[in-house]
């Protein structure tokens, strides 16, 4: 039996660097203290160890370590930073701008923001996954406090363009909000150069830990504050309450110094395999590179092969090739990906979907063995497929009135 | 989500996969589903006209692990059986053989739909009464 693991679902989540790890150990039994605690060299050594990891994190983004907002997570950092300016900044106005593509943690935050008096403007997003320019300052509105924009999408790797989005909300006096979970740690992500106010972004994502993450808040020019979601103690400024996860943050902050060093090499190495693979699809007939190709992430591919069905497909080699699918049996929902719908796909596409996200312990002839090993599959579920079958028939299958159910 | 045993079996083993003529007068077909619902059977059946029987039954199917062990179950229950008993198979008896969770469902109510597809067309081709209930149909 052919034992072989390879994960190529780096997007989800990242294993955790053996040199973070390394970092991480002594802040569980030596150095344990609180950080909050100021009374003791307990509590100092703690609070040292934090600083110097917000350091490190403020250093990857070219930031100040006072505007880093250490949190539990991505999740935490979008529903802080969104729900945080919409309370903060209510009486200034209340409309927000954001994408149909974004992250369900910005998504359901904005739908929350509905619930409670807020206005939210959801933008549609060309065939490549990009925002369009034009239609996102027409969006702007006298009673808009903010724009939030993902910096690369979690499916596609598409990469919004950042800068031109800055520039717009800077000319009209609107925040800008980005969730940059997919981005920090992989592409340089230095918010005051592209006017980015607020950017959450989380350590595992990164090969850091899980459980720990980060708000960026601008604080000069503009200052920028959030209205705290957890109420407490008054850690993080009083903008985020609770006792800080130290290892977790240390980690955190290990990750962030490793990623400074190498993220140009790991970059030009994950998508030289990433391109190595989807030429290798491209030698099987009806495969489709899902959003844009110029700009994206240099680790990730979203790949549609048609007439097969993405969970079905993934069944002849999940045993020993993590990836995801945008397909709906892969979902509780019985919905396809909203993300590549939102591409404008078909249904039909976004079922046969495959998302590969490389990483950074990724090897070349892991993408080898996936090669063989998934284009097998796709020979195996396109002899199974009666669609497959009409398509070599030459049927138009788009002309056939299914039976929907 | 975790496969049962009989699923991944018939999914790396499906029998029966294949295309019977479709112009013959033996042969009904069904075909139930849509590419845009992520599931697309295909199921024929092959009769016996003199004894009323199943001698053959193929199908293809484009669709999850589910899907494809549900008809490839379906071909396997239909041949031998008569129009009469094929028409009795219930979803529920493929839930049951199969272990399907309840998200897979709909696959096993597919391949019922697929079977009365199939020999609907049959008994049409053949000018005989329809006697499945399409309407019942997802």
């Amino acid at each position: 039996m052919d034992n072989r693991k390879i994960y190529l679902d780096n997007n989800s989540t990242t294993p955790t660097d053996p040199r973070v790890v390394d970092a991480m150990v002594p802040y569980f039994h030596n150095i344990f203290g609180n950080a909050a605690s100021r009374s003791h060299p307990f509590g100092w050594e703690a609070e040292e160890a934090v600083d110097y990891a917000r350091e490190q994190v403020a250093n990857l983004l070219e930031v100040d370590s006072k505007e880093i907002i250490f949190t539990s997570g991505a999740t935490e950092g979008d529903n802080l930073g969104i729900k945080g300016v919409f309370e903060m900044y209510r009486r200034k106005g209340n409309h927000i701008i954001t994408l149909t593509t974004e992250h369900k943690a910005v998504l359901d935050t904005c739908q929350k923001i509905e619930k409670e008096g807020g206005e939210v403007t959801y933008l549609e997003v060309d065939r490549e996954g990009l925002v369009d320019l034009k239609k996102l300052e027409a969006a702007i509105k006298p009673n808009t406090i903010l724009v939030s924009i993902m910096w690369a999408n979690n499916e596609t790797g598409v990469i919004q363009p950042m800068k031109e989005i800055g520039e717009i909300c800077k000319k009209h006096g609107v925040l800008f909000f980005s969730d940059a979970t997919q981005a920090v740690g992989k592409i340089p992500t230095h918010p005051k150069e592209l006017g980015v106010h607020l950017m959450a972004f989380t350590a595992h994502k990164m090969y850091g830990p899980k459980g720990v993450g980060a708000l960026f808040v601008n604080r000069k020019g503009p200052r920028v504050k959030v209205t705290a979601q957890l109420d407490g103690g008054g850690h993080e400024r009083g903008m985020r309450s609770g006792t800080l996860n130290v290892p977790g943050i240390v980690g955190f902050g290990k990750a962030a110094e490793i990623a400074k060093k190498e993220m140009a090499q790991d970059a030009e190495r994950l998508s030289k395999l990433r391109d190595r693979l989807e030429e290798g699809f491209k030698k099987l007939e009806e495969v489709y590179v899902n959003g844009s190709i110029e700009n994206r992430m240099p680790h990730v591919t979203n790949i549609s092969f048609k007439h097969v069905e993405g969970e079905g497909l993934m069944m002849t080699f999940n045993q020993n090739i993590a990836v995801s699918s945008g397909s709906a049996c892969t979902s509780a929902s019985l919905e396809p990906s909203y993300v590549l719908i939102a591409l404008g796909l078909g249904d039909d596409l976004a079922h046969s979907s495959i998302r590969f996200s490389l990483g950074r312990f990724t090897k070349e002839e892991e993408i080898d063995y996936t090669l063989e090993k998934i284009s097998a599959g796709v020979q195996h579920m396109r002899d199974l497929s009666p669609i497959w079958e009409m398509y070599k028939e030459g049927v138009d299958i788009d002309a056939i009135e299914w039976a929907e159910h | 989500m975790a496969y049962s045993e009989k699923v991944l079996e018939h999914f790396k083993n499906p029998r029966n996969v294949g295309t019977l003529d479709k112009g013959s007068n033996n042969v009904g077909t069904g075909l139930v589903g849509a590419p845009e619902c992520g599931d697309v059977m295909r199921l024929q059946i092959e009769v016996d006209s003199d004894s009323g029987t199943i001698k053959d039954a193929k199908f293809k199917t484009f669709g999850c692990g589910s899907a494809i062990a549900s008809s490839s179950l379906a071909t396997e229950w239909l041949k031998g059986k008569t129009v009469d008993e094929a028409m009795k198979i219930d979803n529920m008896d493929i839930v049951e053989e199969l272990a399907l969770p309840p998200v897979k469902i709909h696959c096993s109510v597919l391949a019922e739909d697929a079977i009365k597809g199939a020999i609907a067309d049959y008994q049409k081709k053949n000018g005989l009464e329809v006697t499945v209930d399409l309407t019942a149909s997802h």
